[in-house]
């Protein structure tokens, strides 16, 4: 039996993968929107701090905001055209946040400016870091977190190797996919600017077995001096996850609330890698991205080249429009994603897919009693008891799911998957999650006052 | 089976008596040297405490808050469950003053209900504010505003909120002892404690401004500034789209501030809150356009 096909982690589930709307359609350059919306919140850590007014003139790729520390990323225009306000705005979170309103010149034959980002041929690791520092580089696998800070791990801990996600576990998106199939040699190209900043010697990339043209592409553009070994995985959500990914790949287990880095490995997206190289390539900072617009719920299924800060509306209406039974729009995956309550919000750097769905799945189902079967323990990928935890929801008991170890769930909706009660359990965990963070913050602030009493 | 013997009942009971007399003149030395001493005082006005625990006056809970009153770092009136004749019989109890306080009551800083303020999206999930608030912000248009899901009602221990027509909470001043469960509750931080004493509320909470503000909701605080002019010098500044009160000038502010507010979004409030003033119109239609 070929062992490769079985590499995976213990238990997770395999939901209907749906990707078929889109997974043979070649990547599309959407035209310019004719506005857009730059959240100075685009990434994980402190929001970046504007270095425009309104009235500025500003080139297709210019840097608008400038990173507000380490953990920050800064912000660039993704069109030219002028500057019309720095104000509140739609946020795909669901909140209004600060961001800068551009309006696109009409008719601009939106040429940037000759390279912002030098030529990487030559550079040292931390002259590559800096570059990719500058190019407002984040992981564009969701979280958004600034690339250049896992470039740079702490003194002293040496990487052994990287991992790549190529597994596009959430049903529906091809986002992935189709950057490995279109752009196999930009993956190359980033694994390697990405090997000589962590002077990590070996690399693996890990992409699930439903997307054989990928791994066949991959395997074809493997330049020879490469070290790098392309693997198959078995389909199973979450194996994008990065714990479940290190699991799947060199079986080691990641410690509770420690990195990927405790054991000697840092975990990348395969677009966020593919986007390391085209910064080079083009000399152009992240200014767009690809993004999956499929769904029952859409008229023409699309993976598209978007500029950062389009409405989402926009995309929509490039994608056909909506169908009348269009009833949810979904922000990533339909498992992790987030629901949209708002089309003016903009596309942003973590922006993976655009999920529509009709009705008929996203049916509210009654809720039945939990009848202790077991089955979420089986599905749940960190090995937690969610029966346990639900149980502890549902009488507000949030110290005590704390000590159940809470902190470990990444709300990747197994258990609420495969409960056929229909219990909503990982919302249940999400909202306990944002409750204990509340609380502690509360306290602080409490504890800060009485010291400033005492 | 041999004939019942009585003497044979005297050794076990002797050996047990005997283990008894020992335990027991132990039990009694302990008693006697190892015992800590506590202020009887304590249990007592423990007792005339109501017992509910919850924390308002500042402590964790009514024996704590009667261990204060005993060493004199509280005064009887700190606990704003028990009512004026409860404290009376503290105070004459320990033989110190009631002391003074001006009743406080949670006020709700928003006044978008469901008859004023735009939904944009439909929500379906789990029927709490806190569950609702991490899916898209609940799909109400004002990101700022209550969720009306009642949070705060089954926090309350005082049966003291109560949802209403529109959707949102109103607080019975008579029953709501400022516990700050409420304050707790709420996702979007909307309840705030307050002296009753203090009149003049800006019951919204959206940082937008001028029309972008009232086209989420019919009585959001644009920002106009009106309010700012019509009140003395200090009292009200304009922040971040808000009417911000100066409550350090509590003494000069009056109703005039609230006469040309366009969205009613100021209002000077005496006993409960009126969160039912503006009717009629749809949801997200600008009343002042």
């Amino acid at each position: 039996m070929n062992t490769a096909f079985l590499r995976s982690f213990l238990h997770g589930v395999h939901p209907p993968e749906s990707k078929h709307l889109t997974a043979a359609k070649a990547i599309r350059r959407l035209p310019f929107p004719d506005e857009l919306v730059l959240p100075l919140s685009q990434h994980a850590g402190q929001p970046a701090r504007a270095i425009v007014k309104p009235g500025d003139r500003v080139e297709r790729g210019d840097k608008i905001a400038d990173a507000d520390g380490w953990v920050s990323s800064p912000v660039h225009a993704s069109a030219a055209g002028t500057v019309v306000d720095i104000e509140l705005q739609p946020h795909s979170s669901g909140s209004y946040k600060t961001a800068i309103r551009i309006a696109v010149e009409p008719h601009s034959a939106q040429i940037p400016r000759p390279r912002v980002i030098p030529d990487w041929h030559g550079l040292s690791g931390d002259e590559l870091i800096e570059a990719v520092r500058q190019g407002g580089v984040v992981g564009l696998g969701g979280a958004a977190f600034p690339t250049h800070v896992k470039l740079k791990p702490p003194e002293g801990r040496a990487i052994e190797r990287l991992v790549l996600n190529g597994c596009e576990c959430e049903p529906y998106l091809t986002t992935d996919h189709r950057t490995m199939v279109e752009y196999p040699e930009r993956v190359h190209l980033g694994l390697r600017i990405m090997m000589r900043c962590l002077g990590a010697k070996r690399a693996l990339i890990g992409v699930e077995n439903n997307k054989p043209d990928a791994i066949e592409a991959l395997r074809r553009t493997k330049p020879d001096d490469l070290e790098v070994e392309i693997l198959g995985l078995t389909v199973k959500y979450p194996q994008g996850a990065e714990k479940m990914l290190i699991k799947a790949l060199i079986d080691r287990e990641v410690p509770e609330g420690g990195l990927p880095l405790d054991v000697g490995v840092v975990v990348q997206n395969v677009a966020s890698v593919a986007t390391i190289a085209e910064v080079f390539e083009t000399g152009l900072p992240l200014i767009e991205r690809i993004v999956t617009v499929t769904g029952p719920g859409i008229r023409r299924p699309e993976n598209l080249i978007v500029p950062v800060g389009t409405r989402i509306r926009h995309l929509i209406d490039a994608c056909g429009g909506l169908t009348d039974d269009a009833a949810e729009v979904v922000l990533g995956g339909p498992m992790m994603g987030t629901a949209l309550g708002d089309l003016d919000a903009p596309v942003m750097k973590g922006t993976t897919g655009v999920v529509v769905l009709t009705e008929a799945d996203v049916r509210g189902r009654v809720t039945h009693p939990c009848i202790r079967c077991g089955r979420c323990l089986e599905a749940c990928p960190v090995f937690l008891n969610p029966q346990l935890l639900g149980s502890l929801a549902g009488k507000g008991r949030l110290d005590a799911m704390g000590d159940n170890h809470l902190g470990l769930c990444m709300v990747c909706g197994c258990c609420s998957y495969v409960c056929p009660s229909n219990i909503p359990l990982s919302q249940m965990f999400g909202a306990a999650k944002t409750d204990l963070r509340r609380k502690a913050q509360r306290e602080t602030l409490r504890g800060d006052a009485a010291g400033a009493n005492a | 089976m041999s004939a019942f013997d009585p003497a044979a009942l005297l050794v076990p009971a002797g050996i047990l008596g005997g283990v008894g007399l020992v335990f027991g003149s132990l039990i009694a030395v302990a008693h006697r040297y190892l015992q800590v001493w506590e202020d009887p005082r304590i249990e007592a006005v423990a007792d005339l405490l109501p017992g509910t625990n919850c924390g308002a006056c500042g402590f964790a809970g009514c024996r704590a808050f009667a261990e204060g009153l005993v060493g004199g770092a509280a005064e009887p009136v700190g606990c704003t469950v028990s009512g004026p004749d409860e404290v009376e019989d503290v105070a004459t109890f320990l033989g110190v003053a009631a002391g003074e306080a001006v009743q406080r009551v949670a006020r709700l800083l928003c006044a978008g209900g469901s008859h004023v303020a735009l939904q944009r999206a439909e929500y379906r999930g789990l029927d709490t504010c806190s569950a609702a608030a991490s899916v898209a912000g609940g799909g109400k248009g004002c990101t700022w505003g209550c969720l009306g899901l009642a949070d705060c009602d089954v926090a309350c221990d005082f049966d003291a909120i109560h949802m209403n027509a529109v959707d949102l909470p109103v607080v019975d001043p008579e029953l709501c002892t400022a516990c700050g469960d409420c304050v707790e509750a709420c996702p979007k931080d909307l309840f705030t404690l307050m002296p009753v004493d203090q009149h003049l509320i800006v019951q919204c909470k959206s940082l937008l401004e001028g029309d972008a503000a009232e086209a989420i909701c019919q009585v959001a605080c644009t920002a106009c500034g009106r309010c700012a002019q019509d009140a003395p010098e200090g009292v009200i500044a304009m922040r971040d789209g808000l009417a911000v009160i100066d409550y350090s000038h509590n003494h000069e502010t009056s109703p005039d501030a609230t006469l040309r507010c366009p969205t009613n979004a100021i209002v000077w409030v005496e006993g409960a809150q009126t969160l039912t003033s503006l009717t009629g119109a749809a949801p997200g239609t600008p009343v002042h356009a």
